[in-house]
């Protein structure tokens, strides 16, 4: 490994826990990002030379620390906003409760605090935690550059001017902020589900790392499981021509061991620690689909029951049209038919498509392909347009 | 500690029948009385209708005055509580009450600067 690449390696790695850390000692985002990048700069002019320290991530943390204080002694106008920065951790800010845990959990939790709009939770988590680079972001959702520039700008001045703090929160709000911030994740990997490989990724890495951190919190360890068990998927999701597969019609030998091995193990310690939620749930069906050697093999009776669960948990019309397909693979597309005909997801294209496919195997072919069309008129995902729009035109040669 | 300003967001149009009001005033009541048992009040005051107000505007050496509220629209500021609270977790607490309390929308903003103690 050449010099700047390894450079680059303990960025990515170290980024997040560098800029968490700096937080901490200096209280302001702004000024720790400036070190770390100072520090990381320095790193590229010494390392090459002087080859790579024992242990990378503390020679930065130490250095962009020698930076930081070296820049407040020079800049007095920065003393002022120091000073104040470090009002955060006056006596008057209420003890932490729990346990003091890793810096980089507090800072998640200032990414995704609810005060700040999801778009700013998801692009500061990406910035701080994951260590992308504005660019990166802005072309990963499709939104010019000044925009999310912008985007950053503001949140960060929302956390230092209205003082989101940087703590883990309290126990009793606990549960719900860390549904966010697992709504965040699970968020960027669906961004990246569209084919957007670094997303994706990076989803995985945030998923890896709340599981490193919060290992006794099921739900971290249910959506982590989930991505893997969806990813190990992925090489069987597409043909060479980049045409959508669907899951009863998917080459099993394509899909990737090693993620499911670790999906489903996450999955037997959700079931040992026996408090279930909508991420563990979703992650036992996927691991119920990848226990079968073949499609014909899927034990749909455990899906559907894992879907009652679900449905009894956190009830949602895309959570009964799911259910309904399972249904249909046990009782059959005409009692499916009667469940989905009575949601109310006009506006989905998953309704349409579900509906289609029922249809058709109803033998109300007529009924089938209006609801393709209506699925096809729906449907952003161009690989996923051009599968339903391949089902509509199988219908018609099946009609002749 | 910093200031907090939280500001009731009420909708134009006739005030809720009396005994709904005296059930709020009575629930403002107790949320005063919780803010000051805690150090956590500053201020606190409910305004009269946008009608009521007038608008100054300075304009080359001379002071303009209008009838009636800056923008018309179709919420106005009902009241305000000015409270004092470590950070942003401790003033949305705060927001959280008032907005059960009145039943209205409450937007809760940062002042600039410290507050004392």
């Amino acid at each position: 490994m050449t010099a700047k690449a390894g450079i680059e390696a303990v960025f990515r790695a170290e980024y997040g826990r560098a800029v968490a850390v700096l937080v901490r000692f200096l209280g302001d985002i702004d000024l720790a990002e400036e070190a770390v990048q100072d520090a990381f700069a320095t790193a590229v002019r010494k390392w090459p030379e002087a080859g790579t320290p024992p242990s990378p991530a503390g020679w930065i943390i130490t250095t962009a620390r020698n930076r930081a204080v070296d820049r407040l002694r020079r800049e007095s106008s920065r003393e002022a906003r120091h000073t104040e920065a470090a009002q955060l951790y006056a006596p008057d800010a209420p003890p932490e409760e729990g346990p003091v845990r890793d810096d980089r959990l507090r800072l998640i939790f200032t990414c995704c605090h609810p005060a700040l709009a999801t778009q700013a939770q998801v692009a500061l988590t990406l910035r701080l935690l994951g260590g992308l680079t504005t660019p990166q972001i802005a072309r990963a959702f499709l939104v010019p550059e000044p925009t999310m520039a912008q985007r950053l700008v503001r949140a960060k001045a929302k956390i230092r001017d209205a003082r989101i703090p940087y703590r883990v929160p309290r126990d009793a709000d606990l549960p719900e902020r860390v549904r966010g911030v697992l709504a965040v994740v699970y968020l960027v990997f669906n961004e990246g589900y569209g084919g957007k490989e670094d997303l994706r990724a990076e989803a995985v890495r945030l998923g890896r790392l709340l599981a490193e951190l919060m290992p006794d919190e099921p739900e971290v360890l249910g959506l982590l499981a989930l991505m893997l068990l969806i990813e190990a998927r992925r090489p069987a999701r597409e043909t060479p021509d980049g045409d959508l597969v669907l899951l009863s019609d998917q080459d099993r030998h394509l899909w990737d061991r090693d993620l499911i091995t670790e999906g489903q193990s996450l999955v037997r310690r959700c079931l040992r620690l026996d408090r279930p939620g909508p991420y563990q749930i979703q992650a036992a069906i996927n691991a119920v689909h990848s226990d079968a050697p073949t499609a014909a093999a899927t034990d749909w009776g455990q899906i559907l029951a894992l879907y009652d669960q679900l449905m009894a948990l956190a009830p949602s019309p895309v959570v009964a049209l799911n259910r309904a397909v399972a249904v249909a693979e046990t009782e059959g597309p005409r009692t499916a038919l009667a469940l989905v005909d009575a949601l109310d997801l006009d506006g989905y294209h998953a309704f349409h498509a579900v509906r289609a496919e029922l249809l058709r195997r109803t033998g109300r072919t007529t009924e089938a392909a209006a609801a393709y069309e209506a699925a096809v008129a729906l449907t952003e995902n161009p690989a996923e347009r051009a599968h339903l729009e391949r089902r509509r035109t199988e219908l018609r040669v099946e009609q002749t | 500690m910093k200031h907090y300003l939280l500001s009731v967001m009420q909708p134009v149009g006739e005030p809720p029948e009396p005994e709904v009001l005296e059930g709020i005033m009575h629930n403002l009541e107790v949320f005063h009385a919780e803010l000051k048992e805690a150090g956590a009040w500053v201020f606190a005051g409910g305004l009269h209708a946008p009608e009521t107000a007038t608008v100054l505007r300075a304009d080359k050496g001379d002071v303009l005055i209008t009838d009636g509220p800056y923008t018309e629209s179709k919420e106005y500021l009902g009241g305000i509580c000015l409270i004092k609270a470590p950070d942003l977790d401790a003033a949305l607490e705060w927001g959280r009450k008032a907005t059960v309390a009145t039943t209205l929308p409450i937007e809760v903003r940062p002042f600039m600067g410290e507050a004392e103690g």
